[in-house]
């Protein structure tokens, strides 16, 4: 498999703080990449420099053979990567399907061709029957998923999901997993998740990174990870495993 | 395309319109001459409502100084006329576009800048107070003596250089409004108005989802601006005389505004109900402390500021959403 | 014209400035704290001056002894405006607010007109042509007295946020709201004295204004714009800045009308606010944002 993103030696620093240090990894074509690490590791940072929030200081990101380091958000995006927020935003007071309907419309400028794939994305999501309502009323899982159905509607290619577990009961946890395995089998779609939720990246990825203080300290798959004694006594401790 | 603007439409709704538009249309056959003026009025600031709820409404941009395209178009148009000769139609030909020149000149500052919120409607204020004292004193539209039209009796209406009667210009409005409330909708219905509504939920959100931000807030403020820039043509050729003191002020851009957020900002019925209200209201109190035999000036004023701390206490989102959850419409559009 | 004349001129603005600054400082406080523009400020403020103007008128007191009871007054009055009428509008959008404060504003300027009609009026004490002179330059004893006063305020307010208790705790409010709710502040009561003490602020500044301009009803809404344009320029809740603003915007408003016309000077204090906006937007003391 080809590398569809290829993040070479990047860094960034704040205000003296190396919040990622010369990073460097592949996410394959069709694949689902995880990066784990525990708290201040630098892993929203590196995703905020995928998904053009900032420019790295230093070194390149090459998405499908092109640098894209330093673009806009919205450039980022209409090349192909849609992204969640950890903290998520939905656009409040409009209806879950005008939500997904805004990320349809990137690639499609007719509003009824755009309704017709948002409704396409909300039935994969299983957020169909909730159509109508406002965004502001929907539960947080619901909110989550409504941010997923979002990104997916501009089709992207890459999908960055930061932390779309986090706060979600097991059932949840699991269900999301199931979409996002079927997205994945289903349209070729790359998947690269920041994730605390261990069980739902051991069900997931095919390949995991642990950050540590900005650097990679394990990659590999996720079997040979979690048995990775530095990965243990940085992050995972013995009884995750 | 036409058809779509239907779509979501409820029986009601069109009922609703259906008797307001023949209401409006048949007005001035039975409306008084001091009615009609009111009438004016209204639809003046229904009109310049709906332009400034495009940037305030729908992209979320609060201009605080929609007075100064007012004034540019109105000044144009007058300049033109009476240098030239030019008539208002013309007129609308260089008006617009210097009003959208401006809007765009204000829009690129603040987006490209990323000045935003309290900040951006302070800019839009002092760009609006620059043009006042700018037209102070600039000479070829007379300065702060006043730029004024010849006026004559007129017997009958000349629609092509605007000189005539009210019931002419009431005309005029009306065609405008309903225009304005047609083209608002079917933006809101297009790809557009859907990334407008996205941005102005949330800047961040919507970068993500792929829209190009400034772009669109740059469309939102130039749209806004050649709309509203019309009303300053009809504004000079029914009023006749312009003084920058009056027309660029601080006071005429909150005008405008006020109507659109009583009614309900973002909406397409707000800013015309929000007229209604307004001009309603203040045309009342006026008859009413008339009636009274109350003679103070600024006692008006002071009831009408209490109407509106009422208002907007009891309807922080203005009237139009609660009023079409009580007559049984619900507005897709929001 | 000579050097001396531009000199006298500057010193003038300078001194104008600085009770310029004590008003935008009350614009600045409360919108560092309440988030809420006070879109009432210059209104607010004529009412002070019309407290002063009709003590003055009475009982020939002289503007700067009122300055602390009418400060107080704008204070009760600021405060039961926050408590009363303002505090549930905090959480809502800008629009909603400025709908308010313009209601608010719309009502004093008209109530001020029916109670003193629309002429101007202005207060004429025993120091009003007085004048001191170091050298070339000669200063209004007016100015000076007032840009003292305005400075002794500021530093006043200065010392109460810096070093009481309930100063710290409207600052803890104003850092993190969330934050003062959790660690049990009275955020009401807070928003309600920070509003207040804004009022206080704007209601001195305008006691002494009364002795520098005449007063009409209308005079707000031109106070409420300068008082933006200092806070801007100087830089949103910051204290020093407000007061350097002010200095900044009085200094070019007296030079421009020297140099140009009195009828442009708004228009470059404008030019100012533009420019800062554009290239310095935190204000020229204000923290960069993180």
């Amino acid at each position: 498999m080809s590398a569809l993103l290829k993040v070479e030696g990047i860094s960034k620093r704040f205000r003296g703080l190396l919040a990622v240090d010369r990073l460097s990894f592949e996410v394959p074509e069709g694949g689902i990449f995880a990066v784990i690490g525990p708290n201040g590791a630098g892993k929203t940072t590196l995703f905020n420099m995928i998904a053009g929030v900032y420019a790295p200081d230093g070194g390149a990101i090459s998405f499908a053979g092109e640098r894209i380091e330093g673009l806009a958000p919205d450039r980022i995006c209409r090349r192909g990567i849609g992204r969640t927020f950890q903290i998520v935003r939905p656009f409040p007071a409009l209806s879950v399907e005008d939500n997904v309907i805004v990320g349809a419309l990137m690639h499609r400028h007719d509003v009824v061709d755009a309704r017709t794939h948002a409704h396409e994305v909300l039935r994969k999501l299983d957020l169909y029957d909730k159509r109508g309502q406002r965004a502001s009323s929907l539960t947080l899982p619901d909110r989550k998923r409504l941010e997923v159905a979002r990104s997916l509607a501009t089709d992207p290619k890459l999908l960055l999901l930061d932390e779309v577990m986090a706060g979600l009961r097991p059932t949840e946890t699991d269900r999301i997993v199931s979409i996002l395995r079927e997205l994945n089998r289903d349209s070729g779609l790359t998947i690269l998740l920041i994730e605390h939720v261990m069980r739902a990246v051991m069900a997931l990825a095919g390949r995991i990174l642990v950050l540590h203080h900005g650097a990679s300290i394990a990659e590999g798959q996720p079997a040979e990870v979690v048995r990775d004694q530095a990965v243990i006594d940085s992050y995972l401790g013995a009884e995750d495993i | 395309m036409f058809a779509r603007l239907f779509e979501n439409v409820s029986r009601r709704t069109l009922v609703l319109l259906g008797v307001l538009l023949v209401g409006m249309f048949g007005a001035p056959l039975v409306a008084s001459d001091y009615l009609l003026t009111v009438l004016i009025l209204i639809l003046y600031f229904a009109y310049i409502g709906q332009a400034w709820n495009i940037m305030m409404g729908f992209a979320g941009q609060l201009s605080l100084g929609h007075a100064l395209y007012v004034g540019l178009g109105a000044y144009t148009a007058a300049a033109l006329y009476v240098h030239f000769g030019i008539g208002p139609w013309l007129g609308l030909l260089v008006a617009v576009p210097v009003a959208a020149l401006a809007g765009a000149f204000i829009g690129f500052l603040a987006f490209r800048f990323k000045v935003g919120g309290v900040y951006f409607a302070i800019l839009t204020i002092a760009v609006a107070e620059f043009a006042r004292v700018g037209f102070d004193h600039l000479s070829w539209t007379k300065g702060s003596s006043g730029l004024f039209l010849p006026v004559a009796q007129y017997t009958h209406n000349d629609l092509w250089l605007l000189r005539g009667q009210p019931v002419m210009f009431y005309y005029v409005l009306l065609v405008a409004t309903v225009l304005a409330f047609v083209f608002c909708r079917a933006l809101l219905k297009s790809r557009i108005g859907y990334f407008w509504l996205a941005i102005r939920e949330d800047e961040t959100a919507a970068r993500s989802a792929g829209i190009d931000t400034f772009r669109y807030k740059m469309i939102a403020v130039v749209i806004s601006a050649s709309m509203t820039s019309f009303a300053g043509v009809i504004y000079a050729f029914y009023y006749n005389n312009l003084f920058p003191e009056q027309v660029f002020h601080i006071s005429r851009s909150i005008e405008i505004i006020l109507g659109p957020i009583v009614g309900g900002v973002g909406t397409l019925f707000g800013p015309i109900i929000g007229a209604f209200l307004l001009t309603g209201m203040s045309e009342t109190l006026i008859a009413a402390l008339a009636a009274l035999g109350v003679d103070l000036p600024g006692a008006k004023q002071v009831f009408y500021g209490i109407c509106l701390l009422l208002v907007i206490m009891a309807l922080p989102d203005g009237v139009w959403p609660w009023l079409s959850r009580r007559i049984g419409l619900t507005e897709r559009e929001k | 014209m000579t050097f001396d004349v531009y000199l006298n001129v500057a010193v003038g603005g300078l001194l104008t400035g600085l009770v310029y600054g004590l008003m935008a400082l009350g614009l600045s406080v409360i919108f560092g704290v309440v988030r809420v523009v006070n879109f009432a400020h210059g209104e607010m403020m004529t009412i002070a001056m019309y407290i002063a103007i009709t003590l003055f008128q009475a009982l020939h007191l002289d503007p700067l002894v009122m300055l602390v009871p009418v400060a107080a007054v704008l204070f009760c009055l600021g405060y039961a405006l926050q408590a009363g009428i303002i505090n549930p509008f905090i959480t809502r959008p800008e629009h909603s607010q400025f709908l308010l404060l313009v209601a608010i504003a719309i009502i004093i300027i008209n109530v001020l007109l029916i109670l003193f009609g629309p002429d101007a009026q202005s207060v004429q004490t025993s120091y009003s042509y007085d004048s001191f002179q170091v050298g070339k330059l000669i200063v209004d004893a007016t100015k000076l007295y007032a840009a003292g006063a305005a400075l002794a305020v500021a530093v006043a307010l200065y010392a109460f946020f810096r070093f009481t208790a309930i100063g710290t705790a409207i600052r803890a409010c104003a850092d993190n709201y969330t934050g003062a709710l959790v660690v049990g502040l009275d955020v009401k009561h807070l928003y309600a004295l920070t509003f207040g003490l804004g009022a206080a602020c704007v209601g001195a500044a305008g006691v002494m204004l009364v002795l520098i301009v005449d007063v009409t009803p209308s005079l707000g809404p031109a106070y409420t714009l300068l008082a933006f344009v200092i806070v801007i320029t100087g830089g949103l809740g910051s204290m020093p800045g407000a007061l350097i603003g002010g200095v900044l915007i009085g200094v070019t408003e007296a030079m421009a009308g020297l140099i140009f016309t009195p009828s442009a000077k708004s228009m470059f204090a404008f030019g100012i606010l533009v420019l800062v906006l554009l290239f310095r937007p935190q204000g020229i003391m204000g923290k960069k944002a993180a």
